[in-house]
């Protein structure tokens, strides 16, 4: 990270500043640099506006209407009706509950393991690049297909994860991982931590590797016991990597459609905020309360976002 | 003794660790290999190994149509993504102008975006432009999370090049252009291809807009071809048929992260350590 901060700190202390006894030649260049500088970022800006500044606008506004999908002209202003609504369906409720347990309990899960496997990762053994090579493949795998591999081995019947629990004696008849409402919701997180962990890891891994050795040899020295070294030295200075790596999760996890609404659809036990807003926009054709559910959802993370940014760049001019 | 026995438990955990990772696609392998009742025993091989089912996917539905248009998409997206973010990038990471940190943590914030914020908002984009049901629709809805990642990651890049490098080029009067395409991109081919391979995974796997702005199948990528595979009836799905589909568009992917493995991770690495 310090490469980082560097340039950005020189940049920032140098920018605002007119470049004094510059002669002409050198502000004309600055100048042309500038103009180019603007000129680049146009086309970036223009489709960051349209594909993300836009459509966020139109959402929020339509949020206020009662806009359906058929006919998406014909709309009234309706005020905040939609947002009375929504606050008031226990299934909205139920789906933020389900979002919020699955992004704590799936984030922390792989946090721990992640830290674990990183760990592991970072020692010397035979085979460890077959074991990294390994640990990307379910990052590899689009999420679709990993929810429908998924899917088949916690099939009540026929898949291959009861099986492996009635052999082993862990279950005496099989488990309805998709059909029990309580099941179903480990199961999903389940997968979610199989697929996302080897990322945790990966990004842990590089943390790791970032860390100054001359710590670890002093400790060596003076008889500290690993798991002590760990605890005091190795976590404290791990924690930026790590609190970046459980924030991005964090924020992937909050927004969660893709495999839940693949391996569950639209059941109520499992339906994340993503899955309730899409149900009411594209099966019900309610761009209005869909909208405004995604509204919601938007500044929850946004919210998220900021206080993470502002942390950020705290810490940032701390270091300055 | 003991020192011993640690060692061995650390081998055995490991070796559970990988058998946890790898197991389940040699399941999904294992399962599209078999035919009629054999995938209801739960085998941990294929007693007679057949094709079939590869074959069938490719005759019941346009499969192959299918994974044409996941392809034209995300190269479409990557080659977008990747000429805004190369002229973006310089800008941000050689130039030193006002509002460049403020332009830094808006596109940061952007790739935060959770998509369904602007689903509606698109798809009312997506209809006035008439890409309903359009492979180009996708090309553009999925700008919003390439983009944003494309650029950080090359700015960063860019940023910790030396400064000599386009200071010859500026004293011999080349314009920032030039400078950009003759004296930047050479150097950037590793770069480009770890932030394009990356850009490439996202945009293949994207499920959410290409299931809202798509309706025929013959328009459909692969994620929402497998997603939606059903079967003639709605308690049985045709579990062999969707663990072959599923295993030849995953192949390739892991195949290309295999050979690639190193840049991916310092890739991944710029973009959310760094970041």
């Amino acid at each position: 990270m310090a490469t980082r901060d560097a340039p950005l700190t020189a940049a920032e202390t140098a920018a605002p500043e007119p470049l004094p006894a510059a002669d002409a030649r050198q502000s004309a260049l600055t100048r042309q640099r500038l103009r180019s500088a603007w000129l680049f970022l146009t086309p970036m800006i223009v489709v960051l506006v349209l594909v993300a500044g836009w459509p966020l606008a139109r959402t929020i506004a339509l949020s206020f209407t009662d806009a359906n999908l058929a006919d998406l002209s014909a709309r009234q202003f309706v005020g905040l009706l939609n947002y009375q609504f929504l606050l008031t369906d226990p299934d909205w409720w139920r789906a933020v509950w389900n979002t919020v347990f699955f992004t704590v309990v799936s984030v922390s899960l792989e946090t721990v393991l992640g830290l674990l496997i990183a760990l592991a990762l970072h020692q010397h053994f035979r085979g460890r690049g077959l074991l990294r090579a390994a640990i990307l493949i379910p990052w590899a795998i689009p999420t679709v297909v990993s929810a429908q591999m998924w899917r088949w081995m916690f099939n009540d019947v026929y898949g291959v994860v009861n099986e492996i629990m009635l052999w082993t004696g862990l279950a005496t008849e099989p488990w309805a991982w998709l059909a029990d409402p309580q099941l179903s919701m480990a199961a999903v997180i389940a997968v979610d931590v199989w697929k996302t962990t080897p990322f945790m890891a990966l990004l842990i891994l590089a943390g790791l590797q970032m860390l100054p050795q001359d710590c670890y040899e002093n400790a060596k020295i003076d008889g500290v016991h690993p798991v002590t070294t760990f605890f005091r030295v190795t976590l404290p200075l791990l924690k930026p990597a790590l609190l970046v790596a459980i924030i991005f999760r964090t924020l992937d996890a909050l927004r969660m459609f893709d495999l839940v609404y693949v391996m569950q659809g639209n059941k109520v036990d499992t339906m994340t905020m993503s899955i309730y807003a899409r149900q009411q926009l594209v099966d019900f054709q309610d761009v209005g309360y869909g909208s405004a559910a995604a509204t919601l959802l938007f500044m929850i993370i946004a919210l998220f976002t900021v206080v993470y940014l502002m942390a950020g760049g705290i810490g940032r001019e701390e270091k300055a | 003794m003991t020192k011993l026995l640690g060692r061995l438990i650390f081998y055995v955990l490991l070796v559970i660790l990988f058998v946890y990772t790898v197991f389940p696609f040699y399941w999904a392998i294992n399962t599209s290999l078999m035919s009629g009742s054999e995938l209801f025993q739960a085998r941990f091989w294929p007693p007679n190994p057949a094709w079939s089912n590869y074959v069938v996917i490719f005759q019941e539905q346009p499969f192959g149509r299918q994974i044409l248009n996941s392809l034209f998409v995300s190269v479409a997206v990557v080659l977008f993504a990747l000429g805004l973010a190369v002229l973006a990038a310089y800008a941000l990471g050689r130039i030193q102008f006002r509002g460049r940190r403020l332009l830094l943590f808006t596109i940061l914030g952007v790739s935060m975006f959770p998509q369904i914020a602007v689903l509606s908002g698109m798809f009312e984009l997506v209809r006035a432009l008439g890409l309903y049901n359009n492979l180009l629709s996708l090309v553009l809805s999925y700008m919003i999370f390439t983009v944003p990642f494309t650029v950080w990651v090359l700015t960063t890049f860019m940023r910790e090049l030396p400064k000599e490098i386009e200071e010859a080029a500026v004293v011999d009067g080349a314009s920032p252009f030039v400078v950009v395409t003759q004296v930047f991109l050479p150097l950037m081919g590793p770069a480009l291809v770890t932030t394009g391979l990356l850009a490439f995974i996202a945009a293949w796997n994207e499920f959410l807009f290409a299931l809202t702005f798509t309706l025929s199948s013959e328009q459909r990528t692969v994620p929402v071809a497998i997603g939606l595979i059903s079967g003639a009836s709605a308690f049985e799905l045709p579990w062999a048929n969707i663990m072959a589909a599923s295993v030849v568009v995953t192949v390739p992917l892991i195949i290309l992260v295999l050979i690639f493995q190193r840049r991916i991770v310092s890739g991944l690495t710029a973009g959310a350590v760094k970041g």
